[in-house]
């Protein structure tokens, strides 16, 4: 036979966050970690339903209404900390007189706690120390794991950031206008400004389609953004190699031409252009119909020149050809 | 090897010798070149070979020799305030210093469950008497044992035990560290909570 000492020490050491009940609800015993859990003397003696609240099964308030919950899992919560989830679990403890009688509903209980999830709250609520987990269980090395996570998220954290500064730093200088692969006002600004040094004679072209509001309104965005992709398509098959092609804004491009000798092969060149653009684009089965108005400097050889007026004459070039009806090529001279 | 190793050795020779070392311990070991950046990043994996270039070339920068630096380091590793974080998950190996040094052998798989890329050398904790433990550390790239020297000191502290250290037979691959607990409650300690105040 087994004394109640014996068994309590026993469970202390196994549980240390157990009550013994008394079937009236009467608190017989408490582990040593839910002594903790008491602010103030203890809870021997007093009811354990005055400390606990059962939240699962919903607001039970006597031993007998959970008493057939015996192995399943409680929801409960501290009278004086609902916030903190608990988990429990009963056992009816055998009858101690050493009777034949199994259970019987004079028998007292051992409810087990834990604190489940919550337990980092609880940790540092009660201040427990690893004394108050019995050494088999793994709430120490749930809190070592909740730490270590934490930190190494904080790290991971820490380089998305820095990435995403990069990445973002990395944009502004980039070249490439992402929707056509074509070259972006930035790397224009880089040929011309090299270009102008190099004194070996060029041409600029400002091409701006017509029309493209229409198929955009119309047809949609990405109707627009495929017109968009053909037209760069088309600029690249009627250009050479060695030329710079930009998107500079929505539906304006630049064409950088180096060693142009001659002016009258830039209208050669514009035309071509127009012809193709012209071309209806197929999306979807529905045709785009675009055309362009293209204005173009030529500059010659040793020739001193300002980048911003270069610029300028080609605009003033392309807003001719716009007012002219659009769809034609104009030489600045 | 990992960033996080490669980061915090950047930190310590920070902390310890400023930034004009770091410097010039990146740019000897060729850092840029390597990798592109001078700075680790902790999150990130580098070739094993970078760190025992660094750490030889920061030897001949600040003219101290490895196994002094390495040990420095260590023991900065677990006392900097600002990494309390080393310490805390120290101490959740065990109640007292000679659990925490039981608890090693289970060091490498609990860096690993925290950060799975994270390998550190094997380690292995044999109880040669009632008062002396060996550790064994086992691994790619040396010197790890004096690190170990270092941070058993300062947890030793830690936990108020006075304890003595002994670098036994660091071989390529194969440091021993001889530990002899002199009084378990020499001093008070430091308190440790499960629960790290936010």
């Amino acid at each position: 036979m087994i004394t109640a000492a014996a068994y309590e020490a026993a469970l202390d050491m196994l549980c240390p966050m157990h009550l013994i009940v008394r079937p009236c609800g009467r608190i017989r015993h408490v582990g040593p970690t839910v002594q903790k859990l008491c602010h103030r003397g203890t809870w021997v003696g007093r009811n354990f339903f005055d400390q606990f609240v059962i939240r699962r099964p919903n607001m039970a308030c006597s031993i007998a209404q959970i008493r057939p919950l015996a192995g399943r899992k409680l929801h409960l919560a501290l009278r004086d900390r609902p916030e903190l989830i608990l988990k429990g679990v009963l056992v009816p403890l055998p009858d101690r007189s050493g009777g034949q009688d199994a259970e019987t509903a004079e028998d007292d209980c051992v409810i087990n706690l834990s604190f489940g999830i919550s337990i980092l709250n609880g940790v540092r609520a009660y201040r427990l120390s690893n004394a108050d987990f019995a050494p088999t269980d793994l709430a120490v090395e749930m809190l070592y794991l909740i730490e270590a996570k934490s930190a190494a998220m904080a790290a991971s954290r820490a380089l998305n950031q820095k990435l995403e500064v990069a990445k973002i730093a990395a944009e502004e200088q980039a070249f490439t206008d992402t929707l056509t692969g074509l070259k972006n006002r930035r790397a224009m600004d880089h040929v011309l400004a090299r270009l102008i040094a190099g004194k070996k004679g060029f041409a600029v072209m400002q091409i701006d389609l017509d029309y493209f509001k229409v198929v955009n309104d119309s047809m949609g965005h990405a109707a627009g953004d495929h017109v968009l992709q053909a037209a760069a398509r088309v600029m690249i098959d009627t250009t050479r190699e060695i030329d710079t092609i930009a998107r500079v804004g929505g539906d304006e491009f630049t064409v950088l031409l180096p060693g142009i000798t001659d002016g009258a092969h830039l209208t050669e060149v514009g035309n071509r252009i127009i012809a193709r653009l012209e071309r209806p684009i197929d999306f979807d089965g529905a045709a785009c119909r675009i055309s362009a108005s293209i204005g173009s400097i030529w500059v010659d050889k040793g020739q001193d020149a300002v980048a911003e007026d270069v610029l300028s004459d080609a605009d003033a070039a392309l807003y001719r050809s716009k007012h002219a009806g659009r769809a034609q090529h104009t030489l600045h001279i | 090897m990992h960033g996080l190793i490669n980061h915090t050795i950047q930190r310590f020779v920070l902390d310890s010798f400023g930034g004009a070392v770091w410097m010039q311990v990146a740019l000897r070991a060729d850092l840029c070149g390597a990798m592109g950046s001078s700075d680790f990043e902790p999150m990130l994996t580098y070739d094993d070979a970078i760190t025992p270039r660094v750490v030889a070339r920061l030897s001949a920068v600040v003219d101290r020799p490895i196994p002094d630096l390495l040990e420095d380091l260590g023991a900065w590793l677990v006392s900097n305030p600002a990494r309390d974080g080393v310490r805390r998950l120290l101490r959740f190996g065990g109640v007292d210093f000679e659990e925490f040094l039981h608890s090693l052998n289970d060091l490498p798989e609990r860096a690993t469950l925290a950060i799975e890329e994270l390998r550190l050398p094997a380690m292995e904790v044999t109880q040669l008497d009632d008062w002396r433990f060996a550790l064994t550390c086992r691994g790619p790239v040396s010197g790890f044992g004096y690190v170990m020297m270092g941070i058993m000191r300062v947890i030793a502290d830690d936990y108020g035990t006075l304890a003595l250290l002994d670098c036994k037979g660091f071989t390529a691959g194969e440091e021993i560290i001889i530990v002899t607990i002199i009084d378990r409650d020499f001093a008070q300690g430091r308190s440790f909570e499960l629960g790290a105040s936010e």
